[in-house]
């Protein structure tokens, strides 16, 4: 007997909601709560994190992100400009420097920055000591790939846009600044924030510089604190520091967007 | 210099190639001081690509571009100067999405001007006022129709006070019931003594508000005048074609004409 239409459809539909049910089942009856409780949620323990973990580690969590992005961004920008410029040796420098900087894994760049920079110049000191090693360390590899989204930013801009400016007599500069950069802006704020989620993750290689008790962030506390107790805890509590990040801050971006979407 | 004894647009032996494909082939041509020329012709013609080498969007291959007595393939020749009084409506409209009608106007007025603000903004809503979108002042293109935005891009233009304005196809992107109140605009500023050169395919426009039509061909000028004799008695086999092409679309097939199939019509079950 043939199902009609409408009926394979809901039988289609019946079966997926049945397997999703069973994983969820499987999942609720197999584990073994009493020692996931014991293993990952002791209270005495998440006490004992607060308000370390906000007011030392996470604060450096953010701060190491926010340091690397912004020189991520500034050199995004510039090695953009670059990729597009009419001096062929600028081009051909930007595009071995992103080639380079995706291919290398952040770690390894940060281990370079760190100890090959007082190595090279023995007399001088990063500035901002671990702060400027990891913003620079993890800005260098962000900014490779901030220049690639930044590029095809400006190249979205429908060209007539920048005629319609160079008619009005603006000067090419003038025109990038005014016209076709800020529309730019606004196309790559979402592979941007997404360069920016992956980069609060990545701080948490800040611990291959040594990080102290003041420069620790949210994972190496984690860590610490895990070794400490011989407890999985604090990797629940540390993974949840994470969330309250980066959760806020994909709504903010929503909102951005949503307020941008009417002046497009 | 006297500006006046130039022409305010001359054009000689003007030549545009895009790589091998030769687009325009020898163009000479003139207009006036106040003088409003339409130029018609196929698509693929090479009409847009003339006037894009008036205000140098394009970079012509050969022959020299003159505007009110400057020479624009000067190598040396300060464009962006030059362009401030050559005003362009592009047939995509191309307003700044990311700005406000009124800050469409303005922001040339300042960043090029450098207009006051206060200035800037009673020149912008003057020429609201004159292209009938006084009341669009705070809003954004996206939320204008096609017939407002190409208003707005007029307005645009006028506000930087130009001595020259260049329509590129302005209503063609138009949708039929919109394409009017662009053309009247048009027309107005025609009749203020605009000095217009209007690349169009409306040719009732160009039979009532241009002083000359010049009908371009294969890259070179097929004939030009006023446009009783181009539009009315067409000297030329070509503009003849063309016209009738345009005016009676439905039967005239320049290719010889689509064969279809026989229609077989069978009971559906």
């Amino acid at each position: 007997m043939r199902l009609r239409r409408r009926q394979r459809e809901r039988l289609s539909l019946g079966l997926q909601y049945l397997a999703f049910l069973a994983v969820v089942a499987t999942v609720l009856v197999a584990a073994d709560w009493g020692r996931l409780r014991a293993a990952f949620f002791r209270v005495d323990i998440v006490e004992a994190m607060f308000p370390t973990i906000i007011t030392v580690a996470l604060r450096n969590t953010i701060l190491y992100t926010l340091g690397a992005f912004a020189f991520g961004l500034v050199l995004g920008t510039l090695l953009a400009l670059m990729r597009l410029s009419r001096v062929a040796p600028y081009r051909w420098v930007a595009t071995a420097y992103v080639e380079l900087f995706r291919g290398l894994p952040a770690l390894l760049v940060l281990f370079l920055v760190g100890y090959g920079i007082p190595i090279a110049f023995p007399e001088r000191e990063i500035p901002g000591g671990v702060f400027g090693a990891i913003a620079i360390g993890l800005g260098l590899t962000a900014s490779a790939y901030m220049a690639e989204t930044i590029r095809a930013g400006i190249q979205a801009v429908p060209k007539g846009q920048m005629e319609a400016a160079r008619t009005l007599g603006m000067s090419h500069v003038t025109a990038m600044r005014t016209i076709v950069v800020p529309q730019a802006f606004r196309i790559v704020i979402p592979p941007l924030t997404n360069e920016l989620i992956l980069l609060t993750k990545d701080s948490s290689l800040a611990y291959v510089l040594g990080v102290t008790a003041q420069t620790i962030e949210v994972t190496k506390f984690g860590r610490d604190m895990l070794n400490d107790r011989v407890n999985a805890t604090p990797l629940l509590v540390a993974g949840l520091a994470y969330l309250v990040v980066t959760l806020p801050l994909s709504q903010v971006v929503r909102r951005l967007e949503l307020r941008y979407a009417k002046a497009r | 210099m006297t500006t006046a004894a130039r022409p305010a647009v001359e054009l000689r032996g003007l030549r545009k190639s895009f790589g091998r494909l030769d687009v325009l082939r020898g163009i000479d041509l003139e207009v006036g001081h106040g003088e409003v020329v339409c130029v018609i012709g196929p698509s693929g013609s090479g009409k847009s690509t003339l006037l894009r080498c008036v205000n140098l969007l394009e970079e012509p291959t050969a022959g020299q571009v003159w505007v009110d007595g400057v020479e624009l393939t000067d190598p040396d020749v300060e464009i962006d100067a030059v362009r401030r009084g050559i005003g362009m409506v592009f047939q995509s409209f191309n307003l700044f999405p990311h700005l406000t009608v009124s800050a469409n106007l303005t922001i040339a007025q300042r960043r090029v001007l450098r207009r006051g603000r206060a200035e800037a903004e009673r020149i912008a809503r003057a020429n609201l006022d004159r292209v009938g979108l006084t009341d669009k002042a705070d809003a954004f293109p996206a939320q204008l129709s096609g017939g407002q935005q190409q208003r707005a891009a007029i307005a645009r233009s006028l506000s930087m006070e130009p001595k020259l304005m260049l329509f590129d196809e302005p209503t063609s992107a138009l949708d039929p019931e919109l394409v009017g109140d662009v053309l009247t605009v048009m027309r107005g500023l025609a009749e203020e003594g605009m000095t217009m050169l209007v690349v169009t395919h409306e040719m009732a426009f160009a039979r009532e508000v241009a002083d000359r039509v010049v009908f371009m061909d294969g890259g070179v000028v097929v004939e030009q005048g006023p446009p009783r004799e181009v539009l009315g008695a067409p000297r030329h086999e070509r503009t003849r074609s063309f016209l009738s092409r345009i005016l009676d679309p439905t039967t005239s097939r320049g290719w010889g004409g689509p064969t279809f199939p026989p229609v077989v019509r069978r009971s559906v079950p």
